[in-house]
């Protein structure tokens, strides 16, 4: 207890009889609070403290009474530590996992500069067309593109485009079989909601902290696993539901006339439950377009870069015409995600 | 059909449930033991949690027959056709089909049973809305990996003897009720199975298109001798349809036998209760209510044994006072009293009259 001075909280050890556990006080490093008092010429707990005034039990109010008793800033410490600690044995499983996720991100943004402009644009009219067969959503698709391309945003669309297919795509092929196996089992459905409810409300920034330091910035699978986790929630929850919603009846109906458990699945249950499942794809296309434009912090190219830039340089109208060229891209594959969910639908709804 | 119904009952049954008990709740093994110490339904919910939903079922279903399960919502009607494929696990008791008990059946031989040899039909179609009708009607020999040209032949055969020929390409959700249950019957028909389980396939039709679908029915099974189990809430349709009646109240069977004899001898009061309803003249039959013997008074005239009363009535022209002879397959079985019959169709009352059965 250094110098003379009195803290709040030595009646509480002095009557407990933790003293000795206590130990003598080792002057370490100042506490801002410590800092701030001393510059006021005062020191800080000198004067008995009266009773209005006194401070919550915190660790550095503890501190002051009890040596053993670590400060705030030890636990971050220790924290921090820890993860460093096990940062190198989680790299040497997590890296090789991961790194496919790399190639594929840097393959397909390879891929989307290469093909020239000329083939592009067509191309991606033609694929609307045929997946939504509405006139309305085809020349909305080809206005948007030739725009973009005409106020020099192509490039940077088409970034961001080609991170949003190979997110979804994956986020397709992990989430459906994880939302299959949710249907089927209680147990792991229950499990695996709250982990869904914590990705999706987590602030996107927490987990861009621990990635950052488990992959390097320059490495594409960063924003890719960043863009994956918060994207992949949607399509596992509404597969899971699909399937669950399927109309009992008519497994039945399957049962009665023999079907195998795989007969089911792919005759019957991903089928009928195909509907949901379009929805969450939708919905998982328009996440990983909000969080590619957040991944521009941890280096994700694309048009996030260009708003980015007009935070960070001030450049106003760079900042609002990306930001126009998003609002956009987000219109576009909505609209079109939903014609084509609609035509799935038909021949599933008004039974 | 009826009077096959007699001669046919002296062979083996097709499908025998024997002792059968369905305990719903997660610990049904260990309170068979309170049911078979004979504790009841409201007491084993009360104590226990558990439901009583069948108990000790003995039915014999013959072959060629139409077997009809009534009873009312919750009697245990639609979990009994259950069992028989084995949606529903027994809690006790047997289920044979042919001589085998389906329950020691394994995984892929009870697949098998369900592919080859039992078809069902449901209350709600259960049709594949993603699927044309033809695809629907085919989809049991799908089941089995039979190739496209012979399933499709077969599908639309049987979508054709239903009466949906020129609808092969439709989707479920484009046809009406009635013609989604036909489709529902021709994908059961296309199975080739001979077992046909009809879970209140009739009960989501409006009362017109019941009429048709239940006329269908009987003409198919003219036709192909199916052993058909139909279950269903409404009497009047059970009378119908019925070679063989089995009447369910709370999980057990009240009475079961030839409708007629049901109708004439109501084993007890809930049954009588369900009788007095319905329209006697139109279900009993002249063979139920005739005399053997004839009296030999002068009669007015001849008249089919399986003609309905309602028709005598019509023939009498109102006379009470008449007699008929009975005639069947050109022989005279008996003699027909217009009293007797006058008599029929006042539903007996329980209080003072001697039961017969």
């Amino acid at each position: 207890m250094g110098v003379g001075r009195m803290a709040t909280y030595d009646g509480l050890f002095e009557a407990t009889g933790l003293q000795g556990w206590c130990g003598e006080t080792t002057d370490g490093p100042l506490t801002m609070a410590e800092l701030m008092a001393r510059a006021r010429g005062e020191d800080a707990a000198d004067v008995a403290t009266p009773l209005m005034n006194t401070p919550f039990p915190s660790l550095d109010v503890l501190h002051e009474s009890c040596a053993t008793i670590p400060r705030s800033r030890d636990m971050t410490e220790a924290v921090e530590q820890g993860f460093l600690a096990i940062k190198d044995p989680l790299k040497v499983v997590l890296d090789p996992i991961t790194q496919p996720l790399s190639w594929a991100l840097d393959a397909s943004l390879e891929l989307f500069q290469a093909v020239p402009w000329f083939i592009m644009i067509p191309l991606l009219v033609i694929l609307t067309w045929f997946s939504t067969k509405r006139i309305g959503v085809t020349v909305f698709v080809a206005a948007a593109f030739l725009f973009m391309s005409f106020i020099n945003f192509y490039d940077d669309a088409m970034q961001t485009l080609s991170i949003i297919f190979v997110c979804t795509l994956i986020s397709i092929a992990l989430g459906v079989p994880i939302g299959i196996a949710m249907s089927r089992s209680n147990a792991l459905q229950r499990g695996t909601i709250p982990i869904l409810d914590m990705l999706q409300t987590l602030p996107t920034f927490v987990y861009l902290v621990p990635l950052i330091y488990l992959f390097s910035v320059t490495e594409s699978k960063l924003y890719g696993i960043a863009i994956i986790l918060y994207a992949i929630v949607p399509v596992v929850r509404l597969t899971d539901l699909g399937i669950r919603l399927v109309d009992k009846e008519v497994i039945e109906a399957a049962d009665a006339f023999g079907m195998t458990a795989r007969q089911k699945l792919w005759k019957v249950e991903v089928p009928l439950a195909l509907p949901n499942i379009m929805a969450g794809v939708n919905q998982t296309i328009m996440m990983s377009l909000a969080m590619v434009v957040i991944a521009s912090l941890v280096s994700a190219p694309g048009l996030g870069v260009k708003v980015l830039a007009g935070i960070r340089n001030l450049e106003l109208g760079v900042g609002l015409v990306a930001g126009f060229c998003i609002v956009l891209l987000a219109v576009l594959l909505d609209r079109s995600t939903k014609a084509a969910l609609a035509r799935v639908d038909v021949s599933g709804t008004a039974r | 059909m009826k009077d096959t119904a007699t001669t046919a009952r002296t062979a083996a049954p097709q499908v025998r449930i024997k002792g059968l008990y369905k305990i719903f709740g997660p610990r049904s093994k260990q309170m068979m033991a309170h049911v078979d110490a004979g504790m009841g339904k409201a007491e084993l919910l009360e104590k226990h949690q558990h439901v009583l939903g069948l108990q000790d079922i003995d039915v014999d279903m013959h072959a060629g027959q139409i077997t009809v399960v009534m009873g009312l919502s919750g009697s245990g009607k639609s979990t009994l056709i259950r069992h028989l494929n084995l949606l529903i696990e027994p809690t006790a008791g047997v289920v044979e089909v042919d001589g085998v008990d389906v329950t020691s059946l394994n995984e892929s031989a009870l697949r098998e049973m369900r592919r080859k040899k039992m078809s069902m039909v449901f209350q709600k179609f259960a049709l594949l809305p993603h699927r044309t009708v033809l695809d629907n009607a085919a989809m049991p020999l799908e089941v089995q990996g039979i190739d496209a040209a012979t399933r499709e032949a077969e599908g639309r055969k049987w979508l054709e003897r239903v009466g949906l020929g020129g609808y092969e390409g439709r989707y479920p959700h484009q046809l009406s009720g009635g013609m989604q249950q036909r489709v529902g019957i021709a994908r059961a028909l296309t199975s080739n199975s001979d077992i046909m389980l009809m879970d209140e396939a009739f009960s989501a039709l409006d009362p017109l298109i019941r009429t048709d679908m239940q006329d269908l029915l009987l003409e198919l099974q003219k036709e192909l001798h199916k052993t058909i189990v139909f279950i269903t809430h409404d009497l009047d349709e059970a009378l119908k349809l019925a070679d063989h009646l089995v009447i369910l109240n709370d999980g057990a069977v009240v009475q079961q036998g030839e409708p007629q004899h049901i109708l004439l001898n109501p084993a007890d009061p809930y049954i009588e209760d369900f009788v007095s309803d319905i329209n006697r003249a139109r279900v009993l039959r002249v063979r139920s209510v005739m005399h053997d013997e004839p009296k030999g008074r002068p009669v007015a005239g001849d008249v089919d044994a399986n003609a309905t009363l309602e028709s005598l009535i019509a023939m009498s022209g109102g006379e009470t006072n008449l007699a008929y002879r009975v005639m069947q397959d050109g022989q005279i079985v008996g003699e027909i009293d217009m009293a007797d019959l006058v008599r029929a169709l006042v539903p007996r009352v329980s209080e003072g009259t001697a039961r017969t059965t």
